[in-house]
């Protein structure tokens, strides 16, 4: 008997496990990586001539259900047309049943990995909170935002990813096989709600995903050198527990990142006069020197004058 | 608030504190009321127009520059009805100049397209 080495039984693994997309216009490039649902690969688009990122279901046996929760998120992705969301190009299916669809590839690196100034960072999240919110104003809640589900694109652009475990608000399908049932917990712990990870689906709404953007903000300012206090308020109010006390919506969390990298006010922290005087004169560094240095010159003349 | 506003406001205000300087100077200081009023005016008259400029042309340098002028010319203006202390006036007027025509490029704002 003939044993097969082990390099060789791992390629045949690998063989064994692509996807087979001999009945679509795709060729398979290699495996992106593994969610909770499924697994996501490069292909080459050979009509377009073009890569993609095709989504596809891990397991084999799909039931209905499973099935319906794929093309829905594929629906739910198409239907929010952003340049902050992956668009979909495509939905199919295999030759052994399972579903797909095809998505815009985004070549750069996810925001985990993103070495960029603090400043920087915060505007990619000012960016993730537009995109959050117009989701919302659509009706859906991400339910699963972290920064591995972030991607920074090579010229900055910033992209929300995996939208699998999506909920629409007051989806008016009559079918439960869309919805998740209540007691089950979806989500990724340390960005979760405490709402989400209670299980309490019936009860998640938009701030269930300001909590995550919050958990988010909190993960950028992490082993920061300098942190300001009004960062960490904001952080503070977007997970805070009682989802009330939260930001009412991605909008305004966004504009207070917006107002916080302009050194204004922000809603979520109250300044003492001295933090004031000091945001003040930090924004307006130049005047205040010109002033004092109108100051100084008045000083030098009344001196020369009185010689 | 408008660029002419911010130029006004702080026009005045450097101007005010322009001419309460002239307390230091005993010969004058008679005159104290006179010159901080006459300082004022000439603080409004350089706002107004340096506020109104950045109202229709929106570039720092220029601005500055612009600025820098007015008050130079408002401030020689001064010195020449006073007949002496050019430098201990211009050099001031000109600072003056110079910072209102930064604040208004700065702040303010901008005039809307019609």
């Amino acid at each position: 008997m003939k044993w097969l080495s082990d390099d060789k039984l791992n390629r045949l693994r690998s063989v064994v496990s692509e996807p087979d997309f001999s009945a679509t216009k795709y060729t398979f490039v290699k495996e992106l990586g593994r969610g909770g649902m499924g697994t996501v690969y490069l292909a080459k688009d050979r009509d377009l001539d073009r890569l993609v990122a095709i989504k596809i279901l891990n397991t084999p046996d799909i039931t209905e259900d499973l099935r319906n929760r794929m093309i829905r998120e594929a629906q739910i992705i198409a239907r929010l047309e952003h340049p902050g969301i992956v668009p979909v190009h495509d939905v199919g299916t295999l030759p052994d049943g399972r579903i797909y669809y095809a998505m815009k590839y985004v070549r750069g690196s996810r925001l985990d990995e993103y070495s960029a100034p603090l400043r920087d960072r915060l505007r990619k999240f000012q960016s993730v909170c537009d995109a959050v919110a117009f989701a919302h104003a659509h009706g859906v809640i991400h339910r699963d935002l972290k920064p591995q589900n972030i991607m920074i694109g090579s010229f900055g652009e910033v992209l929300v990813l995996d939208w699998g475990v999506a909920k629409i608000r007051e989806d008016p399908r009559p079918s439960a096989a869309y919805q998740t049932s209540d007691g089950t917990v979806i989500g990724t712990r340390n960005y979760m709600s405490p709402e989400q990870a209670r299980g309490e689906v019936d009860q998640l709404d938009e701030r269930a995903d300001i909590y995550s953007l919050g958990a988010v903000l909190s993960f950028l300012l992490k082993d920061q050198p300098k942190v300001s206090k009004t960062a960490v308020a904001i952080s503070s109010k977007a997970t805070a527990t009682a989802k009330e006390s939260r930001y009412a919506t991605a909008s305004d969390l966004s504009a207070d990142i917006a107002r916080l990298l302009d050194s204004e006010p922000v809603t979520a922290y109250r300044e003492n006069v001295f933090e004031r005087t000091s945001r003040w004169v930090g924004k307006n560094r130049f005047l205040v020197l010109l002033v004092l240095a109108y100051l100084l010159m008045r000083i030098f003349l009344i001196f020369t004058s009185r010689r | 608030m408008s660029k002419p506003l911010i130029g006004v406001i702080l026009g005045a205000v450097l101007g005010a504190i322009d001419g309460l300087t002239a307390w230091f100077t005993p010969a004058v200081r008679d005159q104290l009321f006179g010159i901080v009023f006459g300082s004022t005016i000439k603080g409004i008259i350089a706002g107004v127009a340096i506020g109104f400029f950045a109202k229709k042309f929106h570039s720092l340098p220029i601005g500055i520059l612009f600025g820098v002028i007015v008050g130079a010319i408002l401030a020689w203006l001064v010195a020449f009805m006073q007949g002496g202390y050019y430098f201990q006036i211009i050099l001031p007027g000109t600072l003056v100049g110079l910072i209102v025509g930064f604040a208004t490029q700065k702040y303010g704002t901008p005039a809307t397209a019609n």
